[in-house]
């Protein structure tokens, strides 16, 4: 009972420490009005790490901060700029880790590299053992 | 013979790198997680901006306070972030040892800011007032507080991420007199 009493206290006095008083900027929680505007960020915002809550997006995010970049990104998108440029601009602020879209750079080339020499092994070693097989005249070793 | 004695030790290579993978893992699994997320905009200028006064105590912030030759801290925080109080006297300890602090408000009321400043003191110079986290994000920083050494041409020199402990203070100093 009194965990219950606890646990619920601290659910409702969590939150009020963690929030700022100040009302969320224009376009944090409002879509744009041009539809192919909007799904243009949304695409964007979705690949977007909110900094403050780092295993959400910033379209998955009630984190002020997190509506604050989803502002920036829809004010950007409806002055003509684009996904990449927005991208651009926070990766040089904050580095890969702000962006979900992988990038091949000079620390994320292995991942890249690593799948595609391990096919090569594997396409090597299929084509020695078949190739082995024929000759032998069909029986495996 | 010897083929199949070589292909015996192969046989074992799989197994001894899933071994090794699940070794790594769980050794960083065991590792604290380091949860900064360091500015890429150390070298670089501050952009330009211009921030309304936070409190009637104070006036805002241009850029061009930044590009007066003295090197200065650049204090983000806000009167609703917890470690702030914490940093508050480490602060009032560096503007004693004669840094000037800038400070920026994210989010903040003048009021909240005001009760703030009367509760822990007030050591900074001017405080500016950043609704939308604009300055925030110009800078590289992704929470509150942090504090960013600022060099005499505006340009950004060094990022102290987290409240400023009491072991900070001297280090602080220095990178403020190196910026010179």
């Amino acid at each position: 009972m009194i965990r219950a009493f606890a646990l619920a206290i601290a659910l409702f006095a969590a939150p009020l420490f963690a929030q700022s008083a100040v009302p969320p900027a224009p376009y944090a929680y409002t879509q744009l009005d041009d539809p192919a505007l909007e799904a243009e960020a949304t695409a964007l915002m979705l690949t977007l790490r909110c900094l403050k809550c780092q295993s959400q997006s910033i379209a998955d995010s009630d984190a002020p901060m997190a509506g604050d970049m989803r502002h920036q990104v829809r004010v950007r998108i409806q002055a003509g700029q684009s996904p990449d440029e927005i991208r651009a601009w926070l990766v040089e602020r904050y580095g890969d880790y702000v962006s979900y879209q992988p990038e091949a750079s000079a620390t994320t080339w292995p991942l890249f590299a690593i799948p595609a020499l391990l096919l090569a092994v594997v396409f090597l070693v299929l084509m020695r053992r078949l190739g082995r097989v024929r000759s032998d005249g069909g029986v495996a070793p | 013979m010897t083929s199949s004695s070589s292909n015996r030790i192969w046989i074992w290579v799989p197994l001894v790198l899933f071994v090794g993978i699940a070794a790594l893992a769980a050794f960083m699994l065991t590792q604290p997680k380091d949860e900064f997320v360091k500015s890429q905009m150390i070298g670089k200028p501050l952009p330009e901006f211009a921030l309304r006064a936070a409190t009637e105590d104070r006036p805002g912030v241009t850029i061009e306070h930044f590009r007066d030759g003295k090197p200065k801290l650049l204090n983000v925080w806000a009167s609703w972030c917890f470690p702030c109080i914490a940093e508050a006297p480490q602060l009032e300890e560096l503007r004693a040892n004669g840094a000037e602090i800038i400070g920026v408000a994210i989010r903040d009321r003048p009021a909240d800011v005001a009760t703030f400043l009367a509760r822990h003191g007030n050591p900074y110079s001017r405080i500016g007032a950043d609704d939308r986290s604009e300055i925030q994000l110009e800078l590289g920083s992704s929470g509150v507080p942090e504090t960013f050494v600022i060099d005499g041409q505006g340009i950004i020199r060094h990022q102290h991420i987290g409240d400023i402990r009491e072991s900070d203070v001297s280090a602080l100093l220095q990178q403020l007199r190196d910026a010179r």
